[in-house]
């Protein structure tokens, strides 16, 4: 978690993401930075995200990137 | 049959009292057929092009989920029996032929909407080339009938193909349910582009008669009226004196017409979705919205999430994540990060994958280079922008101007004079025109037009400039009050004469202000001809 929150701070640095739940629906995520950090997690957790998962449920917060992290290490 | 035809007036009237008069079971299958009369009255020859669309993608949808259960099933059963790799080896041995047949489809799909559309564009282009060389042949165009809403069907049922393939919704299994969403008529000509999974459960439940909701549908229905009839097809007068004569009309002139344009572009394209929910609403079938005031935007790159939000989700959620996310682009991607430093480098891939996103969109709007044009200005001023922002931020820091209210004005007057840019684009079909109307913007020097006159022998009376600015008052005013709710709540809220004066009055102005009379062609939608 402690790699992803890295990753999240580094992109927007005013941004709570320990408290955020709504990063997508209140566009502090926009699809730009969503591109931007799969290539990061991809990189980063061994991981590969996919047009698939890229919906609003798997980035409106760092919890549910990280779920989603998890889901693909697990398959 | 157009929107405005009174044809159309009494199909839908029509239909609208069939549709709670049948038994409610029979409503979806009343709302297919009078989908494809609608069609067939628009043109017997375009049916075959929506039912192949139909067809083929209900087919290939119906062999994706069948092979995507058959997957399941057998991982399910040997379970046991099966290790990690074998699992794997099979899963990936299926997703082969899913994405075999996706493939085909998309391809068999997108094929017929290249062929009709563009055909003559590249024939054109051809030509172009061959005669750069020297060469005497020149090949002929081809006569093929573009039919009506093809960019939107297909779009719409292509979105529901790569769903099902992802997943993310399971296919429609009665063909007929499936038609329907292909062909529902209001949303057929220009949209929104909606996706299965939220517009399916209101098309086919059954709807009982609802008084507030056929009223505010009919209300929706209106407002919708009034834009394009009161406002669009008033302006369209003079922006097509404006553009019809570029020898006459330039400098100032070619303000004046962005201006106009893009007043008349957004009050027939939001008036034409007004009234496609409007008549969704009074059968209680709910489109998703397609505008959020774009005009109040603060940069190119808000106003693309609040202008035609359904095409940009479509290709956003089709074209820029598929293409970002695919093995080469993060190939790519990994490549710049290890080599480079610098943000633009590390952005590079990003901006790729979504100049390809507008290179599509460009496309997508018209087969002509001004559209091509206008899509790659839209990528490069969002990559100038993206890559600014960092230098935006110390200026607002700096000048504490980043949150004020003037600056904000400020930043909503440049966004729309930006798009009044890019929209020129729309306006005339050769690029050396356009380049050229926006030069005598600073060479021609003509700016006395702007006041000696010369604006009232444009098309339009001082009768109608005046209806035009009252007109445009009100949109400005609907849009503030939709800051802080539905209108049409807060006017249901109201007294019984002030909601009867208001919408009486709103019929009223519609009926002896909308643009009919000799000359008056109720042709065309802007956004039909895409």
């Amino acid at each position: 978690m402690e790699e992803l929150m890295n990753i999240l701070s580094e992109l927007h640095p005013d941004v709570d993401f320990e408290k955020e739940e709504r990063l997508v629906e209140d566009m502090i995520l926009d699809s730009f930075d969503i591109v931007s950090l799969i290539s990061e997690i991809n990189e980063e957790f061994d991981v590969t995200i996919t047009a698939k998962d890229m919906i609003p449920e798997n980035f409106n917060s760092a919890k549910a990137l990280y779920a989603l992290i998890q889901r693909l290490e697990d398959e | 049959m157009l929107f405005t035809s009174y044809e159309f007036l009494g199909f839908t009237a029509a239909l609208f009292l069939a549709y709670y008069c049948v038994p409610k079971k029979c409503q979806w299958p009343l709302l297919l057929a009078a989908s494809y009369i609608f069609y067939f009255i628009a043109g017997p020859d375009y049916l075959i092009y929506i039912l192949a669309t139909t067809a083929t993608t209900y087919g290939a949808a119906r062999l994706i989920e069948q092979n995507a259960d058959r997957q399941s099933a057998y991982l399910k059963e040997y379970k046991a029996e099966l290790t990690k790799e074998e699992k794997k080896d099979y899963k990936e041995g299926q997703k082969r032929i899913r994405l075999r047949w996706l493939v085909v489809c998309l391809l068999l799909n997108t094929g017929i909407l290249a062929v009709v559309k563009y055909t003559n564009f590249m024939i054109a282009n051809i030509n172009d080339v061959l005669a750069a060389f020297g060469g005497n042949r020149q090949l002929s165009f081809v006569t093929l009938a573009l039919p009506l809403g093809i960019s939107f069907y297909t779009f719409q049922a292509m979105g529901y193909l790569i769903d099902v393939y992802r997943g993310t919704i399971r296919a429609e299994k009665q063909f007929f349910r499936f038609a329907l969403f292909v062909s529902f008529f209001p949303q057929l000509i220009q949209g929104p582009i909606s996706r299965f999974g939220d517009l399916s459960e209101s098309l086919f439940e059954r709807h009982a008669f609802n008084g507030k909701t056929v009223c505010y549908g009919l209300q929706r229905m209106l407002w919708g009226y009034f834009k394009k009839m009161v406002i669009a097809d008033r302006i369209l007068a003079a922006v097509t004196t404006i553009i019809g004569d570029t020898g006459t009309y330039h400098g100032a002139y070619i303000l004046v017409g962005m201006l106009f344009y893009t007043l008349e572009l957004y009050a027939d394209f939001t008036g034409g979705i007004d009234i496609t929910i409007g008549i969704a609403e009074v059968m209680g079938i709910r489109i998703q919205e397609n505008f959020n005031r774009p005009y109040f935007s603060k940069s190119l790159k808000e106003y693309w999430r609040r202008w035609h939000i359904s095409m940009c989700a479509w290709f956003r959620d089709y074209v820029f994540y598929p293409v970002s996310s695919s093995g080469p682009m993060q190939k790519f991607t990994k490549f710049t990060r290890k080599r480079f430093k610098g943000a633009l480098v590390r952005h590079l891939p990003v901006h790729l994958s979504s100049f390809v996103v507008w290179l599509a969109t460009g496309v997508w709007h018209g087969a002509s280079w001004n559209f091509i044009v206008w899509g790659l200005l839209n990528w490069a001023v969002l990559v100038v922008s993206e890559e600014l922002e960092p230098l935006y931020a110390r200026f607002h820091k700096r000048f504490l101007v980043g949150k004020s209210r003037s600056y904000r004005i400020f930043q909503m007057g440049r966004t729309f004079l930006l798009v009044c840019v890019l929209n020129l684009f729309d306006c005339y079909h050769a690029l050396s025109d356009t380049f050229g109307m926006l030069a005598s913007l600073f060479t021609s020097g003509n700016w006395q037009v702007l006041w000696d006159g010369s604006l009232m022998n444009l098309g339009l009376s001082g009768l109608d400039y005046g209806i035009l600015a009252v007109g445009t008052l009100m949109l400005l005013l609907v849009s503030l009050s939709q800051r802080s709710g539905s209108v049409r709540d807060k006017i249901a809220a109201k007294p019984y004469a002030v909601r009867f004066c208001v919408w009486y009055g709103l019929f009223l102005i519609v009926l002896l202000m909308g643009a009919y009379g000799i000359g008056y062609d109720a042709s065309q939608f802007i956004y039909n001809q895409f």
